[in-house]
């Protein structure tokens, strides 16, 4: 189990960014996490996979714990070694390897040779349109391929929990759906624990497991994802519906209003 | 012109590859520093002249063999350039590429003012068991250090290809300078592969400073080799290895045809800008040189 324990972040040494996060991501589940722009979803996972510290992030307070062991502190390459992968937001390919240097590099910290061949064939299986891509350069794939890539790179690093930031971004709902199914997949077959950061929160919430919801640095908002399904919140502000489950105007200022409640 | 004959213009091109896979060497150390940390190293002829410096005062001044001078000009030349990036560009991580760019035309004066501090102005020499007689080829006439230079300049050229494309430190130094950030994320520690492509960079210093100053001979003119880079990585593009390669020889070509054909129609000098003159012309043609990689664009 992946837990976040009160977490503070700063960056530059002066501005808060988190203030008091805590969250867990229970083993084999998708632990989804939603919010607006801005709300510190990507400076979570940034302060779980320790990458804050090249970008003169800290955590402050607070502690990441995966299995009971700490991971703040630790340096990047140290993190994926424990079994904690970030997948970044926007298709982050190494362009100018090859889809199959791609998958290569994301095995970087392992070993093994045998598991390594294993799971690039594991890998091609699951994302059969990489097989016959494997040797082009990745900056030319499309942009589900490009998607598909980076799931599979981070797959490559046998990672026990797989940190997702928004794979839904740019792309067009047909491969989006593709990509959910294979993110529920991979939690059903094989037991690995997700933790998804999505905008889209109707496609979140359908295969996650539990969901969490931030606003400007905090959670305001948790419960297992078919009670957020139903909650009159969530329904109005990230699933556009209203009380009576048609489309919220947004000429309705009321919307305004309500948002405040959350921050108290 | 009645008087160019084949063999001459043959003799002219033997030896213009011949010295031009020596370039490529130089070029490579150069070329395996931009594509791992994006840092132009401006002092990459100094480097050659410090490794050269280093064997020369092994194994002439200490009285030990050959193989000794190269082996301690291998080994120095890591060693610096492990310091050099641990104290000097690490810091600048990060930084705007002029800083590095600075700091390495100040790295170029202080390492040719600590190498004349330390080994003296005279000129060295460097003896390695190659014979002097020139060694006949059909027609061709070759001096043998040219002959051996071009044979280690290739095989380590070829090593270095292999070493980039396929093994698994290759991939992960491409990664790295592909994309600090991701490469971060799939768990490579890219301090370390800024530190492994210095101390490559070293190797292929020290190998040139021992070539070129066997052909030539230590002194600080040596540091001149790594200004005839510029055009070799320019005419192959900055981060190609086979880019380095086919530079390399074009210019070492240019280089010795301007010096058959040229030079005495002129009196004399053209070899030495000619090569310039190539880099300038492809400059406008195509920035990013021969074989550079062109950023990847989508539409």
């Amino acid at each position: 189990m992946l837990s976040l324990n009160n977490i503070e972040v700063v960056y530059d040494g002066v501005i808060l960014v988190l203030r008091g996060v805590s969250l867990a991501a229970e083993e084999g589940r998708i632990t989804t996490l939603l919010g607006a722009n801005g709300a510190g979803k990507t400076t979570t996972l940034k302060a779980i996979s320790g990458l804050l510290q090249a970008e003169r992030g800290e955590v402050t307070k607070g502690r990441v714990e995966l299995d009971g062991e700490r991971l703040d502190r630790l340096l990047p390459h140290e993190i994926v070694r424990r079994g904690v992968c970030q997948v970044f937001e926007g298709r982050r390919v190494f362009e100018n390897l090859t889809a199959e240097e791609n998958l290569q590099a994301g095995a970087h910290t392992r070993r093994d040779r045998g598991g390594i061949r294993e799971d690039l064939e594991r890998v091609y299986e699951t994302f059969p349109a990489l097989r016959e891509r494997r040797r082009q350069p990745a900056g030319y794939l499309s942009g589900g391929e490009q998607q598909m890539l980076v799931i599979g790179r981070a797959l490559m690093a046998a990672p026990k929990v797989m940190l997702l930031d928004e794979p839904s971004l740019g792309l067009a709902p047909l491969l989006v759906e593709e990509i959910f199914r294979i993110l529920q997949r991979l939690r059903d077959e094989r037991g690995l624990t997700m933790l998804l950061v999505e905008q889209n929160a109707a496609l979140a919430l359908d295969i996650a497991d539990y969901g969490y919801v931030m606003e400007s640095g905090r959670i305001v908002l948790d419960g297992p994802a078919s009670a957020l399904r139903q909650n009159s919140d969530i329904k109005e502000f990230y699933l556009g519906l209203n009380e009576a489950g048609a489309r919220k105007s947004y000429r309705d200022l009321k919307h305004y209003k309500r948002r405040k409640r959350w921050l108290s | 012109m009645p008087d160019v004959s084949w063999r001459f213009v043959s003799i002219l091109l033997a030896n213009g590859v011949l010295v031009g896979s020596m370039y490529a060497l130089v070029a490579l150390g150069f070329v395996l520093i931009y594509k791992a940390t994006d840092a132009i190293n401006f002092a990459q002829g100094e480097f050659v002249m410090f490794g050269g410096f280093l064997a020369a005062a092994t194994a002439d001044m200490a009285g030990l063999p050959w193989w000794a001078g190269v082996l301690a000009a291998i080994c120095g030349m890591i060693a610096l350039a492990f310091c050099l990036e641990r104290v000097v560009l690490r810091p600048l991580l990060g930084r705007p590429i002029i800083a590095v760019i600075m700091a390495t035309i100040g790295l170029a004066s202080v390492l040719r003012g600590t190498a004349v501090l330390a080994f003296g102005t005279g000129v060295q020499s460097i003896s390695l068991p190659v014979g002097s007689s020139p060694f006949h080829l059909g027609p061709l006439v070759l001096p043998p250090i040219e002959i051996v230079g071009a044979g280690v300049s290739l095989v380590f050229l070829a090593a270095f290809a292999w070493f980039f494309l396929k093994s698994r430190l290759g991939v992960a130094m491409r990664a790295v300078a592909d994309s600090q950030q991701v490469a971060m994320a799939m768990g490579i520690n890219v301090r370390r592969y800024f530190a492994l492509a210095w101390a490559l960079g070293g190797v292929v210093s020290a190998l040139g400073g021992v070539l070129w100053g066997a052909m030539l001979a230590v002194d600080n003119q040596l540091a001149l080799v790594g200004l005839k880079v510029f055009p070799v990585i320019i005419l192959g593009g900055l981060d190609s290895i086979l880019g380095a390669v086919v530079g390399g020889l074009v210019v070492g070509v240019a280089e010795n045809l301007s010096a058959g054909f040229l030079d005495p129609l002129v009196g004399g000098g053209t070899k030495d800008f000619v090569p310039f003159v190539l880099m300038i012309a492809v400059l406008m043609v195509r920035p990013e040189g021969m074989f550079g990689r062109r950023r990847i664009e989508r539409v």
